[in-house]
């Protein structure tokens, strides 16, 4: 049976466990006076037999599937002649998927050599096994338990708290999903980075001024050229960064003011899922927006005052990215300024102060905290855009301040080395991992510091 | 399960109590021995030393408390002084509470009920409680009073749950009035009909005890006279104690009434006698309305 | 004394309060300002994006007459479906060409002039030759597709004939289109081919619906799996939870997850599910998987709202019976946080739907012209689609991208207004 129709049988065993634990635990009960005489309800005999058969052998499944590739690639290559044997890991990594790809067609004849014809067949032969092995283990396991579990059903078992039990422990396995993500991401990119700066020192990448990848082609190259250096294209991502926050902490502080103090209840009931519109919108809707209409806008209207400004601009990008911020920052505003006491206000107007007074004197002051962790948010935000960018910033590393030239940004060269056909392990490739690391460290530490702010100041006005 | 430092904690904190003066105060000097009979001869459920603590803050001290079978024993006292907490330690409610640490002895016919093993489910269906606010689930009122006996599977054929809640509904006085719209939800009847409602459903399970936390705080009196109408009636059936803060009340429906003050059982004794000649100064200032 | 005081006092009021009151005036406007700046934002980018895709709706067709020669078509067994497949459809429609344009007598005249129609007309003559195998020899008149160059110039010209945009037409082709618009053998028709074929370097023939499809299919991965992990640790945090260290370290996990950039989810999935699992690359269940872990954060969050406000009061009622936990979370706080758990997921999917940087990571962008029929087959999605297309050079392009951006922005809008829907029709007022 191939995998998938074991996964069907397998829910099928589930199902029938279920149904015969109930059934048994039915007929356990009537002879002690009906189902109320029961420890649990029949549900949970049914439950719990299912959980018996299903988890051990799904486990078993899962185990089998994810290391049996290497078991039998570790066989065939035992078998290999020893001059195959003898060569480097990559190319013995290429021979092998020649033998998969034989063994998969093997009307086709792809290679002519006799080992690998032999090894093909071998692999053919010990993938049936395994797949027969596979599905007796897998179906037995489920079966015993099931029986096992189905024996042991009497009328005092406390069947609905170790069901209860399981239940409670599946779901402490998916609120832990979120460690394991972040344990991931970690891992994912801490592993490549390490091996990049083995060929690219620290510091080189971190305080190097010149950014050209494209260089280090030959792996004879790597690393001398020192055109690793990460700077540009940090000084890009902060100058895209500032015009986006220019844009977008202004215009979303006030837009927050305005709704939240002096806009009519109506008013804002329309206004403010209209400005959350802009939220919704794609990032590769703005991106296409701004190389195909602001970046081409900016240029022309540079040219009309003789300003020479490059169709690939920072300022495009930057612009295009606040107006898509606008509705981060703003929502986030409006939640603190709300939550600040309506007592903070009341005594300023009770002194004669206007409006506008009160807002910027005690409001303002008051909510800052909430802020400035919105703010912080925002950056991170803007810190970690990508399809912007890569649609409307450049691909060069130019270390400037001038928001009218072309500048590029980390998270475009990460799409820019990793999308397309790519050597695994070249620092080329790797370089985009160093990259992710450093997107990952910096905007984990805005965010966490953006969150504790934001905690502390919501719990002084609980 | 022990006592923690009984006297001492018993002197220390009748000096805080929070009279109306001075000298009435010294006049209502409590020395943490409850005045009365708090034991009975045919107790349902008994309780021995009983101290409840919310974190580090102590809520109950050293109570010594019998609840005696097919009686109504009402718990009355000033806001905070601890009823509702002790009587939602008789169904280990506050179990759902984090913070909550119940030490004592709860016996409940011979078994302890707060045993490593004993499994709150059949505890609480052996002891149910009717809520100060009507919380009747969203549901048909079919469906809220048929909730637990299907989940503690006493029926097996429709039939059979059909009968228990009419029965319930019935002996909750609220069958005439709903008999026709078993399937509309339960959430649309009035405050006291929901209340009743309520009380419906805790029979259902049909329980040996009912804990009532001041169940009519929420309604008119119209409705509030009905619920303790139903009181009455439901006392040949079941062992009820019900937690009120209308002395009225605790007056016309218990037969035993247990007054507590700051955590502290002060008096127990036939409803009667406390409300006529109260064996302690505390329970006088009390319902003569010197406090509360 | 007191009185001339109090009288000091107000006139210092009086005379400060002009001032005050434009400075009140100013700050309301600036509120005003930037609440119309995102608006007229808004507008400019829809407005941009319908004025430059709905002529991608439409799409202009050429009537031509075509003799299916079977000497042509090197056809001499009209029965046998391989070689009405392999037959060279494209030449019948180079001759018909032919016969009406004689004076495009040079080889570059002649290339220039079967440039006019698209290369996949031929696909539509196959069509109907395989639906009638009589037609042979006969001559047919056919709606065909033309070349996107003069779909465009046919597009973008006035009702006079004038200023049309020629972009990489030449004089002589121009001339012939306006011979075709002369005699009315050229029109605009519905663009079906937009929502029927998938991706292709020539634009006339570039569809959407392979990247719909990868999309859905990357979806419904990210929703199978997302919607019942999110609401199982919603429920854990919320209804089990002790509140210990370990608590609070996941939901910092959770909270800080929301925020990490997309990109770097896409790296996750590129390292752990292709690089260490060994999956394929460009598949949807990939795609599907890594969107999960980005969406999961939104649909705890907001379903552990939902569930805080299920009043405790209907927990006690239920515990009061003797349910047990579980009993009480499937029976009463997940039936009833439903509504609000749906819209925070509806919300998160919304957003994954229109995430392109993470499946860029992962391969999701190759050229792939069959549409995917399952989660394991190699596939684009809508938002990579608009991506792919907007690097591409014809203007014809620029149009399909931006009905592109359309179609989405009109999924997306109706997934949210489904949700707000959701909210206030269902959500129970406690």
């Amino acid at each position: 049976m191939d995998t998938s129709m074991l996964l069907v049988v397998g829910l099928l065993m589930i199902a029938v466990a279920y149904f015969a634990g109930r059934t048994r635990s039915i007929s356990l009960a009537s002879g002690v006076g009906g189902v109320k005489n029961l420890n649990s309800l029949p549900f949970y005999y049914g439950a719990l037999t299912a959980l018996w058969c299903g988890i051990p052998s799904f486990i078993l499944l899962a185990i089998w599937l994810i290391f049996d590739d290497f078991f039998i690639a570790q066989i065939i290559v035992q078998t290999l002649p020893d001059h195959v044997k003898d060569m480097s890991d990559a190319e013995l990594g290429l021979l092998m998927d020649t033998v998969a790809n034989v063994a998969q067609n093997s009307t086709m004849g792809l290679s002519t050599e006799p080992h690998i014809l032999q090894a093909a067949e071998r692999l053919s032969a010990l993938q049936q096994t395994n797949q027969m092995a596979m599905t007796v283990a897998f179906l037995s396991a489920g079966i015993i338990l099931m029986l096992a579990a189905w024996l042991k059903i009497h009328t005092s078992m406390r069947a609905r708290v170790h069901v209860e039990l399981a239940f409670k422990w599946v779901l402490l396995g998916c609120a832990c999903i979120a460690i394991f993500t972040t344990i991931g991401i970690v891992l994912s990119v801490l592993f490549e980075s390490l091996k990049f700066f083995q060929a690219v020192p620290f510091t080189d990448f971190v305080f190097g001024m010149e950014w050209s990848p494209q260089m280090a082609i030959r792996s004879d190259q790597v690393g001398g050229s020192g055109a690793f250096g990460a700077i540009p294209l940090f000084a890009g991502t902060m100058l895209i960064s500032m015009i986006a926050m220019l844009i977008a902490v202004p215009a979303g502080l006030m837009a927050a003011i305005y709704l939240a103090e002096y806009a009519h209840p109506k008013v804002r009931n329309i206004i403010k899922p209209v400005l959350e519109v802009l939220a919704g919108v794609p990032t590769v809707v703005y991106g296409f927006f701004a190389a195909l209409t602001v970046a081409p806008f900016l240029r022309d209207s540079g040219a009309i005052i003789g300003l020479d400004v490059s169709s690939e601009s920072a300022l495009a990008a930057g612009l295009v990215m606040g107006v898509m911020i606008i509705p981060f920052v703003s929502s986030l505003s409006d939640d603190v300024i709300t939550a600040v006491p309506q007592s903070l206000r009341d005594g300023s107007f009770g002194l004669g102060a206007t409006q506008s007074e009160t807002i910027k004197k005690v409001v303002i002051p008051a909510a800052l905290p909430g802020i400035v962790g919105g703010v912080l948010l925002a950056v991170s935000r803007a810190i970690g855009e990508t399809m912007i960018v890569v649609m409307a910033a450049g691909l060069a590393a130019h270390l400037t301040a001038n928001p009218l030239e072309s500048v590029t940004t980390v998270t475009v060269q990460i799409v820019k080395l990793l999308v397309g056909d790519q050597e695994f392990n070249s620092p080329k490739t790797l370089s985009a991992f160093a990259l992710g690391l450093m997107l990952f460290t910096v905007t984990l530490i805005l965010n966490f510091i953006a969150l504790q702010v934001v905690k502390k100041y919501r719990e002084q006005y609980e | 399960m022990q006592a923690v430092n009984q006297n001492n904690a018993a002197t220390d904190d009748s000096a805080e109590l929070k009279l109306p003066s001075d000298d009435q105060a010294t006049q209502h000097k409590f020395d943490g021995k409850t005045v009365g009979h708090p034991l009975s001869d045919n107790p349902k459920m008994s309780m021995r030393n009983v101290n409840v603590f919310y974190g580090e803050k102590q809520a109950i001290f050293n109570v010594d408390l019998d609840i005696a079978q097919n009686q109504v024993i009402a718990m009355i006292g000033p806001s905070g002084c601890g009823k509702s907490t002790f009587l939602r330690c008789l169904n280990r409610m506050n179990d759902t509470i984090e913070s909550c640490s119940v030490t004592g002895e709860f016996i409940l016919d011979k078994q302890d009920i707060y045993h490593p093993k004993q499994d709150i489910v059949p505890l609480r269906a052996r002891v149910g409680m009717v809520f100060q606010k009507p919380n009747p689930f969203p549901k048909s009122i079919y469906e809220n009073v048929a909730y637990g006996p299907k989940i503690h599977g006493l029926a097996s054929r429709r039939a059979e749950l059909d009968e228990i809640v009419e029965v319930s509904l019935r002996k909750a006085g609220l069958w005439e009035e709903v008999k026709d719209r078993l399937h509309s939800p339960g959430t649309g009847l009035s405050g006291g009909q929901q209340q009743r409602l309520c009380i419906a459903r805790s029979i259902a399970v049909s329980p040996e005890v009912i804990l009532m936390d001041e169940p009519c705080s929420a309604l008119d009196p119209i409705a509030t006279a009905k619920i303790e109408e139903l009181i009455a009636e439901l006392k040949e059936n079941f062992t009820i104690a019900i937690v009120t803060h209308s002395m009225q009340q605790a007056a016309r429906v218990s037969d035993r009434t247990a007054y507590f003050h700051l955590g502290k059982l002060v008096e127990v004794n036939d409803t009667k006698r406390v409300f006529t000649n109260p064996e302690h100064d505390l329970t006088e200032a009390y319902i003569t309305g010197r406090f509360g | 004394m007191k009185q001339s005081s109090n009288n000091s006092t107000l006139d210092k009021v009086n005379q400060s309060l002009a001032r005050r009151y434009r400075a009140e005036k100013r700050f309301k406007a600036y509120g005003i300002a930037a609440i119309l700046f995102g608006i007229t934002c808004l507008i400019v980018l829809f407005t941009d994006i319908i004025g430059k895709g709905h002529s991608a709706f439409f799409q202009t067709y050429v009537y031509l007459e075509v003799t299916m020669d079977s000497e042509q078509l090197y056809i001499n067994d009209p029965s046998d479906p391989q070689q009405i497949a392999a037959a060279d459809y494209q030449g019948v429609i180079k001759a018909a060409l032919r016969e009406r344009f004689p004076e495009a007598s040079s080889r570059r005249d002649r290339r220039a002039l079967y440039a006019l129609v698209s290369n996949g007309a031929g696909f539509k003559l196959r069509g109907q030759l395989e639906a009638d195998p009589t037609l042979l020899n006969q001559t047919i008149g056919l709606w065909m597709l033309v070349d996107d160059d003069v779909d465009t110039y046919y597009k973008s010209r006035g009702e006079d004939g004038e200023s049309g945009f020629d972009g990489r037409l030449n004089e002589k082709q121009i001339g012939w289109v306006e011979s075709f618009i002369a005699d009315g053998y050229m029109e605009s028709r519905f663009n079906t081919t937009f929502f029927t074929s998938g991706d292709s370097r020539e634009p006339e023939q570039a569809g959407i619906l392979g990247a719909m499809a990868g999309s859905l299919f990357t979806l419904l991965v990210t929703i199978l799996l997302s919607f019942p992990i999110g609401v199982a640790a919603a429920v854990y945090l919320e209804e089990y939870a002790p509140r210990n260290r370990f608590t609070e370290f996941i939901e910092i996990n959770i909270n800080n997850l929301a925020a990490v950039p997309s990109i770097i989810f896409g790296l996750l999935g590129l390292s752990i599910f292709i690089g260490f699992f060994e999956m394929h690359r460009s598949i949807p269940l990939v795609g599907g998987l890594v969107l999960t872990l980005m969406t999961l954060p939104t649909i705890i969050i907001s379903s552990r709202a939902a569930m805080k406000a299920v009043p405790p009061s209907i927990r006690d009622a239920a515990y009061g019976l003797g349910a047990s936990k579980m009993q009480v979370v499937i029976h009463h706080v997940i039936p009833l946080a439903m509504p609000g758990m749906l819209t925070g997921a509806i919300i998160g999917i919304a957003q994954a739907l229109g995430e392109t940087a993470p499946l860029l990571m992962i391969g999701m962008v190759a050229f792939v012209v069959d549409i995917p029929g399952g989660v394991t087959d190699p596939a684009t999605a809508l938002p990579v689609q608009i991506f792919l297309w907007s690097d591409s050079p014809e203007r014809a392009f620029v149009e399909r991208t931006s009905a592109a951006i359309m179609v989405l922005l009109a999924v997306l809008i109706s997934m949210n207004t489904l949700a707000v829907w959701l909210r206030k029709r269902l959500e129970r007022r406690w």
